[in-house]
C-alpha cells in the first residue's frame, strides 16, 4: 500500500521535472474581460446616479438612474487562423455594481491571437426567447410582440425637457423589429460587434474595455430626448440609430499582464 | 491501520454494550428533502437559494408549520405568524394594517409569502430592511406592535412543552431550544411555500386556454406602448410575475415611509418598496406597502392617471408628467382580467400548508 503510492509519487515528480515551462503554459486559460464606463472622459460609477450632471451632444441635460447591458459570443482568432468561440453571455449591471468584471467559464490555449471580439447585446441566432435563465431571472426580456429575445441595452433616466421639467428617457436597445405589418415582423440585428484588435492571451489576461456613454447620444445621430425619450423599443428607426451610434461606444482600454 | 482497527472495535464493543441502557445519544438524521420546483420555474429561473447551514428537512419543515401557526411565539399566546399571514389568503391577511398583539397597528400592509426562496437578493420586508429569511423571523416575535415577545421567553416555552424538545431533537439534533432553531424551521416551512399553478402558467404549458379579453390584458401588461408593466413585474420567461428589485412607482409626491431609504440611508432611495409578485392578486387586497388600494380596478388608475412626480420615481413611470399611460376603458377592464389569471387556487387549498 504505501510502496504503491511511494512509487507513484515519484512517478508524478519524475514528469513535473520533465516538463518544461511552455508545456505547463499550454494548460487551456480562461480570460476576463474588466468593463469601465465614461462621459467622455470622466469616469462614471453608480455613485454619479440620480443626478443630473451630464450634457449630451444636443446639448440636453441627464441623469443616470439605471443601466445594464448583455454582452456576448466572445471569438478568438489564433495566428495560426484558428477561430475559437465562446458562446457565453455576461449582464453588466453598472446600477448594482454587478459583473463588471467578467472571467469566462470556457477555457481557451494561452498564445497570440490576432483579432479578439465580442459582441454588444445577442446576435439573432442566439437572441433565443426565454433560453437564458439568468437574464429570465433578472427580467432582461423582450415581450414576444417585438420578437422575443432580451434587451441588449437598459438605460434609463431623465432629461430636462423644454420647460426645464425632469421627464423620463428609457434608451433601450434591442433587435430592430418592424412592425407595420403586425402579422408579418420584420427584424434586423441591431447588435454589434466590438474588435478589440490583437491580443496575446497568457495565464492570467485582463481585457479592460471601457465604454464612453457620450457616444450613445451623439454620433453619428445627434439624439434629441425631446423628440426620442420611451417607447423606444417597438421604434425600428430608433433601434438602428442606437446601433449607429454604439459603433464608437467601446473602445479596448489596454490588456494585462 | 493496527491502531484504527482496534479503535474500529473498540467502537463496536461499544456500540453492543448499548443496549442496555448506558446509551450514548442515538444519532437520529432527518430525511432531506428536495423542493418540487413547477415546471416553469425550472425551465426559465436560475435555481431557488437554500442557504447550506440550513438545508431543508422533513423534520425541519413539519416543525417550522406547527411554528408558524403556534401563539405561544406572542407574549399573551394569541398571535401567530398565520394571524397576519394567513394560508387561505396566500398568506397575507385582508386588512390595511395588521394589528399587533396589543391592538396597535403597524403602518405596512402585511405581505403575502410564496417563492421566497427565489428572492436571490435576499432582501425581505417592502423595504428590505431583513436579509434573509431566518433573520427576518426573528423580528415579529419581538417587535411591539407585532407579537410584543421576546426570545428568551418564547424557547422557554417551548422548551416547557410536551412535544418540542422531542421535535427540535429530530430536526436539529439538540433539543436545547433557541431563536436560532426556531427561525431555521420557520424558514424552512416559509420556503416550500411555492405558487406556479395559475391559468396562465397552465395556458404556457398548453393546457389551457385564455379568453380574448385575458389575451388583450396580457398584451397590455407587455406593450411599452401601453401598461409596460413587464419591465418591473416578470413576463411568460419570468413566472416569479416580480423582478424584487425596489423602485417608487409614483405613488406619492412626498414621503411618510421612505421604504428603502430609511435602510440604506441614502435619499435616492427614498419612497422606493420592493415590487410586488402580481400572483395571487384576488386573495392580497388591499394593494401597496400602505395597503392604499382597496382594489385592482384603482391600482390601474393609479398607473394610468393617478403617478405622482417626485425626485426618485422610476423612469419607467414614463409618462409620469403626464399622470400616466392613459389606458382605454376596455383595456384597463381586460389588464384586470389578465392579473386574475395568476390566481393560483391550489396554493391556497394546499393543505400542506393549512394548521
Ligand atoms: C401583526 C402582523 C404580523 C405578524 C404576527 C407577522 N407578520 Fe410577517 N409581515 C407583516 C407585515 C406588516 C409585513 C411587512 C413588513 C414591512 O414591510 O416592514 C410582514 C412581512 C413578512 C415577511 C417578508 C416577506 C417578503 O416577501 O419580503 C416574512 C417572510 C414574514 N412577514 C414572515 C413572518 C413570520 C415567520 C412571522 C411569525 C414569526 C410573522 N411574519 C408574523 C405582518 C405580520
Ligand atoms: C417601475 C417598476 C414598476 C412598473 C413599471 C409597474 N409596477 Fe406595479 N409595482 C411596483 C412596485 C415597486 C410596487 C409596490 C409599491 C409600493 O407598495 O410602494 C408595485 C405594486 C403593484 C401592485 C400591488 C400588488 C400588491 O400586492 O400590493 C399591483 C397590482 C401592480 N403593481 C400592478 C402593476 C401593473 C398592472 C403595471 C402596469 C400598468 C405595473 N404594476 C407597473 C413597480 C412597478
Amino acid at each position: 500500500m504505501k510502496l504503491k503510492n511511494l512509487i507513484y509519487l515519484s512517478f508524478c515528480l519524475l514528469f513535473l521535472g520533465c516538463t518544461n515551462d511552455a508545456e505547463i503554459n499550454l494548460k487551456p486559460v480562461s480570460i476576463t474581460f474588466n468593463f469601465s464606463h465614461f462621459w467622455q472622459s470622466t469616469a462614471v460609477t453608480n455613485a454619479d446616479f440620480n443626478t443630473i450632471k451630464f450634457t449630451n451632444e444636443n446639448g440636453q441635460q441627464i441623469s443616470i438612474e439605471r443601466l445594464r447591458y448583455v454582452i456576448s459570443d466572445i471569438v478568438l482568432t489564433h495566428k495560426s487562423g484558428q477561430i475559437v468561440s465562446l458562446k457565453e453571455h455576461n449582464l453588466v449591471d453598472v446600477t448594482n455594481n454587478q459583473n463588471l468584471s467578467f472571467t469566462t467559464s470556457k477555457s481557451i490555449f494561452p498564445g497570440e491571437y490576432t483579432r479578439v471580439t465580442f459582441r454588444f447585446g445577442f446576435s439573432n441566432q442566439d437572441n433565443v426567447d426565454g433560453a437564458y435563465a439568468d437574464l429570465n431571472t433578472a427580467n432582461f426580456n423582450v415581450p414576444s410582440m417585438l420578437g422575443g429575445g432580451y434587451h441588449y441595452m437598459q438605460f434609463d433616466g431623465k432629461y430636462l425637457d423644454v420647460n426645464s421639467m425632469e421627464a423620463p428617457f428609457n434608451y433601450h436597445a434591442i433587435r430592430a423589429v418592424d412592425r407595420a405589418d403586425p402579422n408579418n415582423p420584420t427584424f434586423l440585428d441591431t447588435s454589434l460587434v466590438v474588435d478589440l484588435g490583437a491580443v496575446n492571451v497568457e495565464s492570467n489576461t485582463q481585457i479592460n474595455v471601457k465604454m464612453n456613454l457620450y457616444e450613445w447620444f451623439s454620433n453619428p445621430n445627434r439624439w434629441n430626448l425631446n423628440l426620442l425619450n420611451t417607447v423606444l423599443m417597438p421604434n425600428f428607426s430608433a433601434q438602428v440609430q442606437m446601433s449607429q451610434n454604439g459603433a464608437n461606444v467601446f473602445s479596448l482600454v489596454n490588456v494585462t499582464p | 491501520m493496527c491502531q484504527r482497527f482496534l479503535l474500529l472495535w473498540s467502537f463496536l464493543l461499544l456500540i453492543s454494550c448499548s443496549g442496555s441502557g448506558v446509551n450514548p445519544p442515538e444519532e437520529y438524521k432527518p430525511v432531506a428533502v428536495n423542493l418540487e420546483i413547477p415546471t416553469l420555474f425550472s425551465q426559465k429561473l436560475i435555481a431557488p437559494v437554500i442557504p447550506n447551514d440550513n438545508p431543508l428537512t422533513q423534520e425541519g419543515i413539519a416543525l417550522g408549520k406547527k411554528l408558524f401557526f403556534d401563539k405561544q411565539l406572542s407574549k399573551n399566546n394569541r398571535q401567530s405568524c398565520a394571524s397576519c399571514h394567513d394560508p387561505k389568503k396566500a398568506f397575507t391577511d385582508q386588512q390595511q394594517f395588521s394589528d399587533g398583539v396589543d391592538g396597535t397597528f403597524g403602518t405596512r400592509n402585511s405581505m403575502p409569502l410564496f417563492n421566497l426562496a427565489w428572492n436571490f437578493d435576499n432582501r425581505f420586508t417592502w423595504g428590505g430592511k431583513e436579509l434573509g429569511l431566518e433573520r427576518q423571523a426573528l423580528e415579529p416575535v419581538k417587535n411591539p406592535i407585532e407579537m410584543h415577545s421576546n426570545w428568551t421567553t418564547v424557547a422557554n416555552k417551548l422548551q416547557q412543552d410536551s412535544e418540542y424538545p422531542t421535535l427540535f431533537l429530530r430536526a436539529f439534533g439538540t433539543s436545547k431550544i433557541d431563536s436560532a432553531s426556531i427561525t431555521k424551521a420557520i424558514a424552512q416551512f416559509e420556503r416550500t411555500l411555492i405558487s406556479g399553478d395559475s391559468k396562465f402558467d397552465q395556458y404556457l404549458l398548453g393546457n389551457a386556454q385564455l379568453t380574448p379579453e385575458e389575451l388583450n390584458g396580457f398584451n397590455v401588461f407587455m406593450d411599452e406602448a401601453r401598461g409596460d408593466c413587464f419591465h418591473c413585474h416578470g413576463s411568460e420567461n419570468n413566472p416569479l410575475w416580480t423582478d424584487n428589485q425596489f423602485h417608487n412607482n409614483g405613488l406619492d409626491a412626498t414621503f411618510k415611509d421612505l421604504g428603502l431609504g430609511a435602510v440604506t440611508g441614502d435619499p435616492n432611495d427614498n419612497g422606493k418598496f420592493r415590487s410586488p409578485s402580481l400572483r395571487n392578486l384576488i386573495f392580497t387586497a388591499p394593494y401597496m406597502h400602505d395597503g392604499r388600494f382597496a382594489t385592482l380596478e384603482e391600482v390601474i388608475n393609479h398607473y394610468s392617471e393617478g403617478l405622482k412626480n417626485s425626485p426618485t420615481v422610476d423612469p419607467l413611470m414614463k409618462k409620469v408628467n403626464q399622470g400616466g399611460v392613459q389606458l382605454s376603458p376596455k383595456d384597463k377592464a381586460d389588464l384586470k382580467a389578465f392579473l386574475l389569471t395568476l390566481t393560483d387556487n391550489d396554493f391556497v387549498n394546499n393543505p400542506s400548508f393549512q394548521n
